[in-house]
């Protein structure tokens, strides 16, 4: 069983000049939350359950903290933070992560 | 009551930021803009104003500190002159980009090199693409005039953009001159308190100024910017009527001299204007019907008003006190040259670049410009498009 996200992030239509704030100020705080630097991404991991040992290595060493576990068990990948970077796929042991092309 | 005092064109400077009592003042010494933050000093000492006076090091840390003071919400002022500009430009387009207001006296000098302490634009039109609101002086009292009702335009609402004022180094700026001074209480009334939008400082509401923007608002951020340059001049406008009615002194955006008639006519900025106008009456005189043409406003460029003001004429000569260096002519020629392209009743036009490093532009070269401007209203033809007054061969 292969792990996907059954659906890609869609991408908001982000607002146009007519009404974000003035001067590029973000006025509150905390919202780097709702940026989703998921559409940086190229390529994106897909986790092959056959061979997936739950060592938990991606989870530890993804940058974005997108490895979401459950359990003790990887559950899925968070593709709205998940920027693509492949290091989940370098570092697991098993050679269980493959990352595709958009 | 208004009082006539004769004043420095620094002092002048000064007195408008004693009255407009700025919150902060963040300034470097630079010859010939020095006196205005030196006298401004004293004041500060002697505590005839509240303003937090920061002595930097460097006119790119001036500009920053005004940056950083802006976006608590504070009012802000500096002054600065050639390389003191130069050294601002990266803060300047920073100031500008994020919509802070902060009012910049520039006493113009010329850009170094060689180096050069006379006048000249060459540092103000360097910057004319920063996002600034631009506003030049003919004398001391537009200086004045300028500069206090440079601070409502430039904490206005809808326009939330720095402006520099400019004066003429040395021949405005260490000239005694009649100024009449407004009342201390009504420069307050007018220039009113800043309300920023948003603050630094505010602790229950934090916020981010000058966060990254890469290709997805980058864009939607300059083309705000642009929409507010461009809307400035309604508000520039406004800020003029009421300041005409305080100070009853006229308020342009582009001043016309004895143009009804006007068959030629010189536009310049400054205080060549002065010069021009002494000329202009002596013309007249004779039956000549010449003119003169000051934009007071230069950015946002006061399109609709510059071709309005060369209406009927026959022959129009542009003076530029900077070169472009683009193998072409003047800042102020080339787009006053745009601006009537679309115009159909324009008239012959023609660059004049001079006094550059403090060059004396005499009432004789001013006749020579009228004379040449006769010869090509009578033929309809021009000799030469770029034209330099006053440099040897």
């Amino acid at each position: 069983m292969k792990i996907e996200a059954k659906e890609k992030p869609k991408v908001k239509e982000k607002p146009g000049y007519k009404s974000i704030p003035i001067g590029g100020v973000i006025p509150k705080a905390g919202s780097s939350r709702e940026y989703k630097t998921g559409d940086w991404r190229v390529r994106y991991p897909v986790i092959d359950k056959e061979k997936c040992i739950n060592c938990l290595f991606c989870y530890i060493y993804c940058p974005e903290k997108c490895v979401v576990v459950k359990d003790g068990k990887v559950e899925r990948v968070d593709l709205d933070y998940c920027k693509g970077c492949g290091i989940c796929a370098t570092e697991c042991p098993k050679d269980a992560i493959e990352m595709k092309l958009e | 009551m208004s009082k006539k005092l004769g004043l420095l064109g620094t002092s002048a400077i000064a007195t408008a930021m004693r009255q407009i009592n700025p919150d902060v003042v963040a300034a470097y010494p630079i010859t010939p803009q020095t006196a205005i933050v030196e006298e401004f000093s004293q004041y500060v000492f002697d505590g005839d104003v509240d303003t937090e006076f920061l002595t930097v090091e460097s006119e790119h840390s001036a500009m920053s500190a005004c940056i950083g003071a802006a976006a608590a919400g504070a009012r802000v002022m500096t002054a600065t002159s050639s390389a003191g500009l130069a050294l601002m430009w990266e803060m300047l387009g920073i100031a500008s980009g994020l919509r802070l207001p902060v009012v910049m006296t520039n006493v113009n000098r010329a850009l170094s090199g060689p180096i050069n302490i006379h006048c000249d634009h060459s540092d103000s039109m360097g910057a004319r693409d920063t996002g600034w609101i631009q506003i030049f002086s003919e004398n001391a009292q537009e200086g004045y005039d300028n500069l206090i009702q440079a601070v409502r335009i430039s904490e206005h609402e809808d326009v939330r953009l720095p402006v520099m004022i400019m004066i003429d180094g040395f021949i405005t700026s260490h000239n005694i001159e009649v100024v009449e001074v407004l009342d201390d209480s009504d420069v307050k009334d007018f220039v009113k308190t800043n309300k920023a939008p948003f603050s630094l400082l505010d602790v229950k509401n934090p916020i981010t100024f000058g966060p990254i923007q890469l290709f997805d608002f980058y864009f939607e951020t300059k083309k705000q910017q642009s929409d507010a340059m461009r809307g400035s001049l309604r508000i520039i406008r406004e800020v003029s009527r009421e300041y005409e009615k305080l100070s009853g002194r006229k308020q342009p955006i582009v001043d016309m001299f004895m143009m009804d008639d006007a068959e030629i006519a010189i536009m310049v900025l400054s205080s060549t204007a002065g010069t021009t106008r002494s000329v202009v009456r002596e013309l007249r005189k004779d039956g000549i019907k010449a003119g003169l043409i000051k934009p007071r406003i230069f950015r946002p460029f006061p399109v609709e008003d510059i071709v309005k003001s060369v209406k009927g004429l026959k022959a129009l000569a542009v003076m530029d006190r900077s070169d472009s260096f683009n193998g072409f002519g003047g800042p102020l020629f080339t787009e006053v040259r745009s601006s009537l392209y679309e115009s159909s009743n324009k008239p012959l036009i023609m660059n004049y670049i001079f006094g550059l490093g403090g060059r004396d532009v005499t009432v004789e070269n001013i006749k020579e410009v009228f004379d040449t401007l006769q010869e090509v209203a009578r033929t309809g033809k021009v000799e030469n498009l770029i034209n330099y007054l006053g440099v040897r061969e």
